[in-house]
């Protein structure tokens, strides 16, 4: 039998001092980066990179036969009134050329698009002629670009695309902390949201930090992310749950950290196997996956962290601040009778399935 | 008893498996000897397989009806009417004035004998017909307001809405764009119609189609009659400046493009500025417009060559009160406007009823084009693009390949490393990850969902939370087999503790896809439907499937001693 992890006795919050300080750092880089751009170019919001989904602006994809230089393409947009285009090669496709024109005019005219295909297709016709419409750029000899695609969103549109994607992630996050705290209780949920939240800001911080353009697929990856990140906070609460029960003179400080060690070789497997899915995407799953493997890749890494380095600590925290805010009001509660009714149900089933299991052989 | 259940489960997992090939490579027609042959199946595949838009390349257009130009409408007209009903009543009554600004349309009248405010009320509101049940009105002094309540308002606006989506539909249908689809898009108050059309990539042409306003209207204008030639104006100031500078509502200044005579072919695209602009007054509102036309088809101009005209016939009920006012108005002029501007002007040399006919130097396409929409009626409302996609076919070729592939590189690590680690128990991961696949595509088929490029991102995503399953399953097992247990009821143990887990993971990720599914557009649609279908189907395929299997390998031997995982 291969083993990664064999009876792992580290001591995790131990360490939650520095777990803590790293994260808040990695939050800090990252809101620094996105307050220093906005502040730098106070006319827009260049806190992120965001793209024509939430921005507005067109994006023309256009295949060359023989791709001119970027600076070339960008003197022949000029020429035909296209100013503040950005000439974005496709790292993966060396003959294929992405041309972004940002949103004109104010007002009226910026809830309308307007495509710019007819400027783009009229200012690089200086190369020669387009492909037929149903003609392969290849199979016509006189050709010398096609393109392949557009995509062009209005400052509205946009602007609802945006808004949208923030409530759908705050709504997202609200189901999810109602749900844990239906399952565990409360402190639970609430601290494997925070760790979420973690999440998706130190991955957004490094979308602002590298400028990685934002889209509506990161916008779907973030939402993944916080699936992932709290299935894995979940594995390891779920064991603690289990782990009370059957122990119930452990301290919880004790009993959190055998969890996470017990949990240890599975996160580290399905991480690093979900990792490596991720990774094929972002290697082979071309340009338009990319911000969305790329966000997928930081947010697995960080949200199998979070579970351990931050969930797990401020569950733990909290918990011993009530148990002893409970001490202090001399009430000796006990937090399982506050459990709903399923919970207990199954806490005594538990207790009868280790009473089974403990005749069944264990020291 | 055991015995039993293994065999039913054999059997319910068999006919799943069959059941999901078939749906996922089966051919609907009788299979052929190809069918069997991989490129037999690969075509069946792409056959059952609905792909989006952005795999198979096509138009993504999503607009806005600008409902609020309905309302403006619909309130300067009323206003006309009931000037006009107080008019010809002779009761004592200032201009009616229409108030349109800022979400609010009103239309104040003010008495300026407040005793017969009543009367005044009363015959407002008796002209207005069916409209009446729109407005709400009030007296305020010696005034009656009448007011677009904003119930009515969203009424009008829904309507508008829906017009316009079925007026689109069927240009798209007359225009024979292949399997388009139109419905309604974002929040019921937003207005907005998504439009997509599959196969279309330069969508210059539709776009221009489907927010042609083309309205139609046939009006009487001012001008003494014939045999004096109509009156015309060479600026619109000049126009106005008879009307004593400002447009009453019931008249409008629009201007008149001259008709020339067809020149030679080839020049029948003659720029404004060659065109002789003109400007006439006409009365508002129309004789008849575009709501009572019944046919309108582009016809070869008399003169012959490259030049088109377009006919048109009206309605029973247009052509009578065409009639009537032809009948009435013998040797006055009679404008043919087209989307506000004035097309021909001809004077009125008998009763007309229903046929008629709008001259211009118009192509062969943009007649027919001019034609098509006329027919479709007019648009209640002008349309705002506000977003537009278009992908072509390589382009979405390129995608399904980088897709494709990597998803099977994902899938390979998966299961080179679940074999090379749980050895005997990796075989049951990857059979459930396998099926899992099978299944997911059999269930996109099913309920005719639609395979987007983020969707193809879920079902990568998929194989890594479906994976999760079988490790917790296993690590578990791993564990309890630890404890000194014996190997069934380690087995036994491990899925039933895991078993608590994967169902909460499981449901806080469909949890959140649902709000993906729930408030997100498109693409994000198209990466939760896999998401979701691949967790539910999980539950099947990693913990029934694989827990069949290891039933199965526990009945094969009495007495197990090693259980490979």
């Amino acid at each position: 039998m291969i083993q990664v992890f064999k009876d792992v006795k580290i001591d995790w919050l131990a360490n939650r001092r520095i777990f803590i300080a790293i994260s808040i750092l990695l939050m800090l880089f990252g809101l620094g980066s996105a307050v220093f751009r906005q502040v730098k170019h106070p006319n827009g919001s260049e806190a992120f990179n965001m793209g024509v989904d939430f921005k507005g602006g067109t994006v023309v994809t256009v295949r060359f036969k023989q791709r001119p230089s970027a600076e070339v393409i960008r003197d022949a947009l000029v020429k035909a009134g296209l100013k503040d285009a950005i000439i974005q090669p496709v790292t993966d496709k060396p003959d294929m050329v992405l041309i972004k024109i940002p949103l004109e005019g104010g007002g009226e005219s910026q809830a309308q698009v307007e495509a710019g295909r007819a400027k783009v297709r009229e200012s690089l016709s200086t190369f020669g002629p387009e492909t037929g419409i149903d003609k392969d750029l290849n199979s016509d000899a006189n050709a010398a670009f096609k393109i392949e695609g557009t995509d062009a969103v209005g400052a509205v549109a946009g602007a609802q695309l945006r808004n949208k994607a923030i409530a759908t992630t705050l709504a997202a996050l609200v189901g999810i902390l109602m749900y844990i705290a239906f399952r565990f209780e409360w402190t639970y949920g609430a601290a494997a949201v925070i760790a979420v939240f973690h999440d998706v800001l130190v991955t957004l911080g490094f979308f602002s930090i590298f400028q990685w353009e934002v889209s509506l697929t990161v916008i779907a990856a973030l939402l993944t992310l916080v699936g992932f990140s709290v299935n894995d906070t979940i594995v390891v609460f779920d064991r603690i749950r289990e782990n009370r029960r059957l122990h119930r003179r452990e301290s919880l400080y004790k009993i959190t950290n055998d969890s996470i060690n017990q949990t240890l070789s599975r996160t580290i497997i399905t991480s690093g196997l979900v990792f490596l899915s991720v990774l094929s995407m972002v290697l082979f799953g071309g340009e338009v996956l990319r911000g969305f493997s790329l966000a997928l890749l930081i947010g697995v890494t960080f949200g199998t962290y979070s579970s351990i380095a931050i969930a797990s600590p401020i569950m733990v925290w909290w918990e011993q601040r009530l148990e002893s805010a409970n001490r202090s009001s001399a009430v000796t509660a006990n937090r399982d009778q506050l459990r709903p009714i399923g919970a207990s149900k199954r806490a005594a089933a538990a207790t009868e399935a280790s009473k089974q299991s403990r005749g069944a052989g264990r020291a | 008893m055991k015995k039993k259940n293994l065999l039913q489960r054999t059997i319910i997992i068999a006919i799943v498996t069959l059941l999901g090939l078939y749906v996922v490579i089966g051919p609907r027609r009788r299979p052929t000897r190809h069918d069997f042959t991989w490129s037999g199946i690969k075509a069946t595949l792409a056959e059952n397989i609905h792909l989006g838009l952005d795999l198979k390349g096509g138009t993504h257009l999503v607009m806005r009806v600008k409902t609020d130009e309905v309302l403006k409408n619909l309130t300067l007209a009323d206003a006309a009417t009931i000037n006009k009903a107080i008019k010809d009543a002779g009761l004592p009554a200032k201009e009616a004035t229409p108030e349109t600004s800022n979400g609010s349309y009103r239309i104040v009248l003010e008495a300026t004998d407040a005793a017969r405010l009543a009367e005044i009320d009363q015959a407002a509101k008796k002209s207005l017909g069916n409209d009446q049940s729109y407005w709400t009105s009030s007296t305020s002094g010696n005034a009656v307001v009448f007011t677009l309540p904003p119930s009515a308002q969203s009424t009008l606006a829904e309507q508008a809405t829906d017009q316009a989506q079925r007026i689109i539909e069927s240009r798209l249908d007359a225009v024979g764009v292949a399997e388009p689809l139109v419905q309604r898009h974002g929040s019921q108050a937003s207005h907005q119609i998504l439009v997509q059309m599959p196969g279309i990539h330069d969508p210059e042409r539709v776009k221009q189609l489907l927010k042609a306003e083309s309205k139609l209207e046939l009006v009487h204008v001012v001008s003494p009659p014939s045999p004096q030639s109509a009156q015309t104006y060479n600026t619109e100031e000049e126009a106005k400046a008879t009307l004593g500078g400002t447009v009453p509502t019931n008249r409008r200044v629009l201007p008149y493009a001259e008709r020339n005579e067809p020149t030679a072919a080839g020049q029948t695209a003659t720029s404004d500025a060659q065109k002789q602009k003109k400007w006439v007054v006409v009365e508002s509102p129309a004789v008849v417009d575009g709501n009572e036309l019944r046919s309108a088809q582009a016809v070869q101009a008399q003169g012959g060559g490259d030049s088109y005209q377009i006919a048109f016939a009206l309605k029973p009920t247009g052509a009578q009160k065409f009639g009537t006012w032809t009948g009435a108005n013998i040797n006055e002029y009679m404008g043919v406007v087209l989307n506000d501007e004035v097309k021909s002007i001809a004077f009125i040399k008998s009763q007309i009823n229903d046929q008629g006919e709008i001259s211009g130097r118009f192509t062969k396409q943009s007649a027919d084009d001019l034609a098509l929409t006329l027919r479709s009626g007019a648009l209640p409302a002008p349309i705002e693009y506000q977003e537009e996609r278009t992908v072509g076919p390589s382009l979405g070729a390129d995608s399904i390949r980088s897709g494709v592939r990597a998803s099977l590189f994902g899938l390979i690590f998966v299961v080179v490393f679940m074999l090379f680690y749980y050895r005997g128990a990796g075989v049951n991961a990857v059979v459930a990850l396998l099926l899992n696949m099978i299944l997911m595509l059999a269930g996109l088929i099913i309920f005719q969902a639609t395979l987007t490029l983020p969707g193809i991102a879920g079902i990568i995503l998929t194989i890594g939370m479906a994976v999760d399953s079988n490790v917790l399953i296993f690590e578990r097992i791993r564990e309890e087999l630890r404890t000194g247990k014996t190997i069934p009821s380690a087995v036994e143990q491990g899925f039933a503790r895991a078993f608590v887990t994967i169902i909460d993971t499981h449901v806080t990720t469909i949890i959140s896809s649902m709000f993906l599914f729930v408030f997100g557009t498109g693409p994000l649609r198209g990466f939760a439907v896999t998401l979701v279908l691949g967790l539910l189907i999980n539950l099947f395929s990693a913990v029934y499937v694989s827990r069949t299997i290891f039933m199965w390998e526990l009945s094969r031997k009495r007495k197990l001693e090693s259980l490979s995982i």
